[in-house]
């Protein structure tokens, strides 16, 4: 009893490294612990079979080839928002705004449809729509980075609270177009559909998951192995660093959120010419903020964003496809996400960090 | 004779399929329980697959209750199995949603599909337009009557005869506070939580507004709008402001549970939309009116199932038993509430009491003589029918060709908007 223990019962050392492939089995663990877990809910819960729900979780995106499409089509949105985030990210400089300068990109690619309708061919009211979604994304984006490079203002709020200004933007030019007042902008030129981005393959999202698709690999190569990307990570790393080797910070702020908005209004672009031909104030869905998990989950590497968005989708279709068939209300599947999401987030605490335990010699 | 055992054989594996199949079918007949006798005579269903898109979650969402309730009665009612329906519910009105989840209920072999909210019909009329096959039922909207599409139909209901009638349950707890001297005649001010300044809502809280002042002639009324169908704060703190303004009762069109509880929390009487809303409001909610869909989804699923054309654009009404008021809060009506209700219902369903009669309202002072509504959505949004017809304004009027969805958008002495 009076015996003196210097070392705890658990110590927790940080891990200087860890193999490959032992990371790999700690995260499938971490999945399988959490579809246990998950399971022990469904079954508490509903009494329902805890495989056919999985099973049922999977026919959501997977059992025809249509719903394939849908997958990629919201992992390559939810993914092309994640691009955005990421080299802010990296830059540790948290663009909160993601939500808003996609609606701001949306807003100006549907002003360009409602307003020019088919008055231009088609390429180049398209090329026309892009160029304006992407300015206003920047535009979106390069106010609080403006603020930020010159006088350091905290980013977070003020990036969070361009998001609302956007939706009110929004809002009122729907009110404006729309004098009916049921706050519902209808289809745009669905006869011409004129500044519609057109159907590859028979396919509606073909050249939306081409175009994200483009977008990981030059984002990677643009992370990894430009002069941009270094300078980007070492502004992240330190600023005073960046300052002592020469680099110009305040440009890298600026080009870099600039570079984030622009993605961002690309996302826009996608969402209205792409997909809906439409605007709403709930454009982007909240994608804004997950986006954000996803980049991280993925530790800003864009191959593995695919993965994680791909995973946050596939999750996201089978809660519907469960409260569906169940007619459940869907909190149950939010449950089961939410812990799939925990147990994924949480192994990374063993990843990075070593529990010891007391040697049993001490006695 | 060994020919004659072969023959014998196979009549009698014959039979006994047959009669295996028979017993099976009447199996499945018997799960299905004993609801089969409002099912018309003779009806082959087996052909019928349906699909419901619900905007919001029914769970939450009294708006979407009220579809989901009378898709499962009838459902039942007609005999349907459990793999003829498919409910899919937060199916945003943005994006392409609507469109993809129209076209998977499809590839699961719907031939019927149907949507609830305004937002999801540019969606449906592109579907409608891809799938001509497939029927495509719209609640709200209002393109069937302009839509080359045959297979794209529209239904509303004369849901203002069912709000005069809450008006009416309205003005009677007028009367009731101002006789108890609760009141005074001119504080009789009803406050309404409305959802987008558009058509549907004001044509709704105008003919609840009529009908309220149809017994207490003193009767005024605020307006305020959170411009969203659903939004549970917007609601309660849109029925706490009107409250606080003195209303002394609150009406809403809005989808959430928002202001029937700020309601009971400030014991303030409410009068509701969609859901019986007793629960919510035990002391204070009245009455509630409500577009009873069930009549119109059997219409259309016999209309698939016999291979008949369902109408482009139908308006259920007192007489379909679409329009209806849920029953009254004895406990807080005034008393004769129920009484008077179905006094003013006989009026109306004779069409002796027209609810926009234009002797009983005025707008900016003076009698509305004639006016142009937006009746036909051409996406100009500018008016083009005359709607007043034998002194009273025609809203849904199917019966002249227009749309049955609502175009009454007079803002009309007594009302403030705030």
């Amino acid at each position: 009893m009076h015996e003196k223990t210097h070392e705890p019962l658990i110590h927790i050392t940080k891990r200087a490294f860890l193999e490959p492939w032992k990371a790999l089995i700690v995260r499938i663990c971490a999945v399988l612990l959490a579809l246990l877990t998950a399971g022990l809910f469904i079954v508490l819960l509903t009494g329902l079979n805890p495989l056919e729900v999985y099973a049922e979780m999977f026919k959501g995106s997977f059992s025809t080839n249509r719903k394939f499409w849908i997958l990629l089509q919201k992992t390559a949105m939810l993914l092309c928002i994640a691009l955005a985030v990421t080299p802010a990210f990296k830059m540790k400089f948290w663009n909160l705004g993601a939500e808003g300068q996609v609606l701001a990109g949306g807003l100006a690619c549907t002003a360009c449809m409602f307003y020019l309708k088919d008055s231009l061919p088609n390429w180049l009211l398209i090329l026309i729509m892009i160029a304006a979604s992407v300015l206003s994304g920047i535009i979106w984006a390069i106010i609080p980075a403006f603020f930020k490079a010159n006088w350091n203002t905290n980013e977070t709020l003020f990036t969070l609270m361009m998001n609302y200004a956007a939706i009110q933007l929004v809002s009122f030019c729907i009110a404006k177009w729309v004098p009916n007042g049921s706050g519902v902008l209808p289809i745009l030129n669905s006869s011409t559909k004129a500044g519609w981005l057109p159907t590859l393959f028979e396919k509606q999202y073909f050249l939306n998951v081409l175009i994200v698709a483009v977008i990981t690999v030059v984002m990677y190569v643009y992370l990894k192995y430009s002069k941009h990307g270094y300078e980007l990570s070492v502004v992240g790393e330190s600023q005073n660093t960046a300052k002592y080797i020469g680099i110009n910070v305040k440009k890298i702020i600026l080009r870099t959120v600039a570079l984030s908005g622009a993605i961002c209004g690309v996302s826009g672009f996608l969402l209205v010419s792409g997909t809906g031909h439409t605007i709403s104030t709930g454009l982007a869905g909240g994608n804004g903020f997950t986006a954000i998990l996803v980049s991280w989950l993925a530790k800003f590497n864009p191959f593995i964003m695919v993965l994680t968005s791909l995973l946050i989708s596939f999750l996201q279709r089978g809660a519907s496809q469960i409260a569906s068939s169940y007619q459940m209300d869907d909190s149950i599947s939010d449950i089961v996400t939410g812990i799939i999401l925990f147990f994924i987030i949480g192994c990374e605490f063993f990843i990075n960090y070593k529990i010891n335990f007391r040697k049993k010699e001490d006695k | 004779m060994k020919k004659l055992a072969k023959i014998l054989s196979v009549i009698l594996a014959l039979a006994l399929v047959l009669g295996l199949a028979a017993c099976g079918g009447k199996t499945e007949n018997d799960a299905e329980g004993n609801t089969e006798a409002p099912a018309v005579e003779g009806v082959d269903y087996s052909k019928v697959k349906i699909g419901f898109i619900f905007l919001h979650d029914p769970n939450a969402s009294t708006y979407d209750a009220n579809f989901y309730q009378a898709a499962k009665a009838v459902v039942a009612n007609l005999g349907l199995s459990e793999d003829q329906v498919i409910y899919k519910w937060n199916i945003p009105e943005e994006g392409s949603d609507c469109y993809d989840t129209a076209a998977e209920m499809i590839d699961e072999g719907c031939n019927i599909i149907f949507a609830d909210s305004f937002g999801h019909e540019s969606n449906m009329l592109l579907a409608a337009a891809d799938y001509p096959e497939v029927q495509f039922c719209h609640a709200t909207g209002t393109h069937a009557i302009v839509s080359d599409l045959a297979n794209y139909h529209n239904a509303f209901a004369s849901i203002y005869d069912g709000r005069f009638l809450a008006g009416v349950a309205a003005g009677m707890k007028l009367n009731q506070m101002i006789e108890e001297g609760k009141i005074t005649a001119d504080q009789a001010k009803i406050g309404y939580v409305g959802a987008w300044p558009y058509a549907e809502v004001i044509s709704g809280y105008t003919s609840f507004y009529l009908g309220a002042r149809y017994i207490c002639e003193s009767a005024t009324m605020d307006v305020v709008y959170t411009n969203s169908w659903f939004d549970i704060a917007l609601e309660r703190e849109g029925a706490l402001k009107l409250i606080d303004d003195g209303c002394v009762l609150i009406s809403q069109h809005a989808d959430s549970e928002g202001a029937p509880k700020a309601c009971e929390e400030r014991g303030v009487p409410n009068v509701a939309y969609n859901k019986d809303t007793s629960d919510l409001g035990p002391t204070t909610a009245i009455v509630s009116s409500k577009i009873n869909w069930e009549p119109y989804f059997t219409l259309i699923i016999n209309s698939v199932a016999k291979g008949e054309a369902i109408p482009d654009d139908y308006c259920g009404s007192l007489a379909t038993g679409s329009v209806q008021l849920t029953a009254v809060n004895e406990k807080v009506a005034a008393p004769g509430t129920a009484e008077k209700i179905e006094e003013v219902k006989a009026l109306l369903e004779k069409g002796e009491l027209k609810v926009f009669d234009t002797a009983t309202f005025t707008v900016k002072g003076e009698k509305l003589e004639s006016y142009t509504a937006d009746v036909q959505d051409m996406g100009d949004y500018q008016p083009e029918t005359e709607v007043i017809k034998d002194g009273a304004f025609v809203e849904s009027g199917v019966d002249f060709g227009f749309r049955s969805a609502p175009y009454f958008d007079v803002i009309i002495d007594g009302i403030t908007l705030k």
